[in-house]
């Protein structure tokens, strides 16, 4: 691989985590150069390596393409932690290691002898991180933590769908997932600074559950003030019209149109054709056009649906109006400005062929992440990481392999 | 844990949560908005609905933790005291339009020749940079542009939004961790850089597998409602109960054999169990494959189970049996929820203009170290104007002329 800097050069995390949180966590340090070692084993693979799709429609625990999209620039070290063996290796990772992060259920770790109080015995200053879906206590600790019962717990679907229909899921399944990491990635990196200015390790322990909530705190504070309930209003806004979703030309091709003002509204106005509904009384105020907003939905879906999304997109904008395709998958894939700012690498993976990895989602000018290696087949990095990291000998390698450690 | 760090935070509602965030973690951070306030206190929900820019609880929501203070940057004299200000300052977050800050002379060049290692984050709906650079949005539109919004929603009907925005907070959160990131960077070199926070490009770098479904199969995941399609069935996530609504969604195999065993128990005990629930050999049940007609089959008798009980039933007959079913929480719910009682989760902050507490979140991690806990309000306009300002040198008289010529 290639050794190019980074800013967490000489760092090492020993990533306990699985499932998606884990690696997005992890993610933010080994792309900026950290030695991310993911310890993992093929007697229970994480939910990723076993989720499809897979390469050629082909099952494999290196095939999948949701592992490999998240997990490039991670180490694997295959330990099967039930293995009487496994806790030694563990416990020299540890040694070498800054920081252990997991996201298992609260027990787990402590079942295999990985405790907070264990870790700190074999290196005072460790900083473990632990996130876990709904925090180490409590009643609901031993909860399983799918994304999509996260999100239900935490109220999202409240916010989602129209006036005479139910409550609807996010359409990314998993949508919480992407939560936590942020925050932990943030709290571990202030943990890391306090640990060099102090000489101090921590514990820092987070709920999935608890962070997706700083994603509606107004809508708290205002059942707190009015005893209000968030109520399902489909695509409408309060403070705009138009404010939907529009079709356009094509199978399933949409465009978004917001108008905060009565000068985007002119310009809307311009454009479609219509200048006479500028100071028609139906739609002279924001308040007229407000009442009378199906009207403009339709008037103006009447128009959109002539033209593609991107015609829709590139016309409003060019008139000073936002709005913006509604992009599927594919229109990500190719999307010019994504792509531009590098939020996809294509690496070429030993299973998977040249294969487009997740980039990161932000630029830094002077430090920028770095693709430096595909996502690991499992245990790709085991001997690396106990000959040249931890140090064993190749004998005691061989012998811990033949023990059947590393599975 | 970054006390004694100092972020001056010139964001709108777009960044609010990356200041918020390092507010959290101990950094002083100072909210510096135009003379009167800044127009983001416009936005509601509003205190009892009344709109008044010191009422606005978005605003609130997103800012305790910060100081503030007033000034017109683009004033001459205020640049002059920013600048000041910037020789204080570890962190700059602002959240103007591509380019701005550069039209006002105070591009990064300037920024780190005033505080040398000064970190710049900007946050901007599409980056500093790329062809949709300058495109206007709002968060209905980012969320389209992100491949989040057409996955949302019913078949029979358009994409449908998340009505509280998402996209900023995507972007601001995301923003915190870049600006920790470099942060760490100046700490070990002491350079400093710029931070570029797209919010599409935030919201889009977690889209689960559509991505991978795309490149490998040629799939594009389309909006399933209240529904999950598998090979040759749809399949329903989100059921209605006695007073709500309950979200399960049918895994099979082991993964999900637990789930369903003691559901069907659960059923049992209560005489809802029919003889087809209790014979299915949960264990080597592929629901990704089953029919409609098994579906369905299963559905049925389950549909009728949750419909006989509350949300508080269900919740509790989960967690007593540790499964994957949960109502849909209200507000209510959640200010009551008996896990974040257990972990202290909600605080009691005190409004004295509005003569009230309002409950907030208390922190977003427990550190063994140091409380990272919100302490106090978001500010009024210009609260903090002359203690700050008192930071840099200028006297109380000088203030007095500063703000009738409206620089503060």
């Amino acid at each position: 691989m290639n050794e190019k800097g980074g800013v967490f050069n000489g760092l090492k995390i020993a990533a306990f985590g699985w499932a998606v949180v884990g690696p997005l966590t992890m993610k933010y340090f080994a792309d900026y150069g950290a030695t991310v070692i993911r310890v993992e084993t093929s007697k229970r693979p994480c939910t990723m390596r076993i989720s499809a799709p897979y390469k050629d429609d082909k099952p494999g625990l290196d095939r999948s393409g949701y592992f490999n999209h998240f997990n490039a620039n991670i180490f694997s070290l295959a330990l099967n932690m039930e293995h009487p063996r496994a806790l030694e290796v563990a416990k020299r990772l540890v040694a070498e290691s800054d920081v252990v992060m997991e996201n298992f259920t609260p027990g787990v770790m402590e079942r295999w002898g990985l405790g907070y109080e264990e870790l700190k015995k074999v290196k005072p200053d460790i900083i473990k991180l632990r996130q876990s879906g709904f925090g180490s206590w409590g009643s609901y600790a031993q909860q399983p933590a799918f994304g999509m019962i996260l999100a239900a717990m935490a109220g999202l679907p409240n916010f989602i769908g129209w006036p005479d229909r139910g409550p609807l899921p996010v359409g990314v399944s998993a949508y919480t997932d992407c939560i936590s990491p942020r925050f932990a990635a943030a709290a571990l990196i202030a943990a890391l600074d306090y640990r060099n200015k102090t000489g101090k390790g921590q514990l820092l322990d987070l709920s999935q559950f608890e962070t997706t909530l700083y994603f509606i705190i107004p809508a708290i504070l205002e059942y707190i003030s009015s005893g209000r309930e968030p109520s399902r209003i489909g695509n409408s806004c309060p403070y705009a019209v138009p404010h939907s979703v529009y079709p356009c030309k094509g199978d399933d091709r949409w465009c978004t149109i917001a108008v905060f003002s009565d000068e985007q509204w002119a310009n809307l106005c311009q454009l479609i054709g219509r200048a006479e509904y500028i100071d028609d009384p139906q739609f002279d105020t924001f308040l007229n056009r407000k009442r009378n907003e199906g009207e403009i939905d339709r008037l103006i879906s009447g128009w959109t649906i002539n033209f593609t999304s991107e015609e829709v997109m590139n016309q409003m904008q060019s008139a000073g109006v936002p709005a913006g395709v509604v992009k599927n998958a594919a229109d990500i894939y190719d999307d010019p400005q994504l792509r531009q700012r590098n939020l996809f690498w294509a690496l070429n993976h030993p299973d998977m062929g040249l294969f487009t990895h997740l980039g990161q989602g932000f630029e830094l000018s002077k430090t920028p992440a770095q693709a430096r290696m595909p996502s690991p087949r499992l245990g790709e990095h085991t001997e690396y990481v106990c000959t040249k990291i931890l140090g064993m000998t190749d004998q005691e390698f061989v012998e811990l392999v033949g023990a059947g450690v590393f599975e | 844990m970054l006390n004694g760090c100092r972020a001056l935070d010139l964001t709108d509602e777009n960044g609010f949560l990356c200041g918020k965030i390092l507010a959290d973690l101990g950094a002083d951070v100072v909210k510096v908005e135009r003379p009167g306030g800044d127009p983001s206190r416009r936005r509601g929900p509003f205190w009892a609905d009344i709109p008044h820019p010191e009422k606005s609880l978005y605003w609130f929501a997103y800012n305790s933790n910060k100081r503030g203070i007033t000034l017109n940057i683009e004033a001459n004299k205020g640049k002059e005291i920013l600048k000041e200000l910037i020789r204080t300052a570890d962190f700059i977050i602002e959240s103007f339009s591509p380019g701005f800050m550069d039209s006002l002379g105070l591009g990064y060049s300037v920024l780190s020749g005033i505080k040398k290692g000064i970190i710049l984050t900007s946050i901007t709906p599409f980056g500093q940079s790329g062809p949709y650079r300058d495109y206007q949005t709002s968060d209905i539109v980012t969320m389209g542009m992100s491949g989040i919004l057409y996955q949302t929603g019913d078949p029979d009907r358009p994409p449908v939004q998340m009505s509280l925005p998402q996209a900023c907070l995507h972007a601001g959160a995301d923003a915190a961790v870049g600006t920790m990131i470099a942060y760490y960077h100046r700490e070990m070199t002491g350079e400093g850089q710029q931070v570029d926070i797209s919010m599409q490009q935030s919201t889009a770098w977690f889209l689960a597998n559509a991505i991978p479904l795309w490149e490998l199969s040629g799939l594009v995941l389309k909006r399933a409602g209240a529904f999950r399609w598998t090979v040759n069935s749809t399949q329903r996530q989100v059921w209605q109960c006695k007073d709500g609504y309950v979200f399960f969604f049918m895994v099979g195999g082991r993964a999900g054999a637990k789930t369903f065993h003691e559901l069907v128990n659960w059923m049992d005990s209560e005489g809802m169990a029919n003889e087809y629930l209790r014979s299915i050999d949960w264990e080597n049940l592929d629901m990704f494959n089953v029919t409609q007609e098994v579906v369905d089959q299963i559905s049925k008798p389950i549909e009728e189970f949750f419909l006989s009980h509350t949300k508080r039933e269900i919740a509790q007959g989960a967690i007593d049996r540790q499964i994957s079913i949960c109502p849909l929480s209200s507000m209510e719910d959640l200010l009551n929820d008996a896990q974040l009682k257990a972990r202290n989760f909600w605080v009691e902050i005190e409004h004295p203009e509005l003569d009230t507490k309002i409950t907030y979140p208390r922190e977003f991690v427990k550190s063994s170290e140091k409380v990272c806990d919100t302490r106090f309000r978001a500010p009024l306009i210009g609260e903090h104007n002359e203690e700050i300002y008192g930071e840099v040198g200028l006297s109380k008289k000088e203030l007095v002329i500063l703000k009738k010529t409206g620089i503060i």
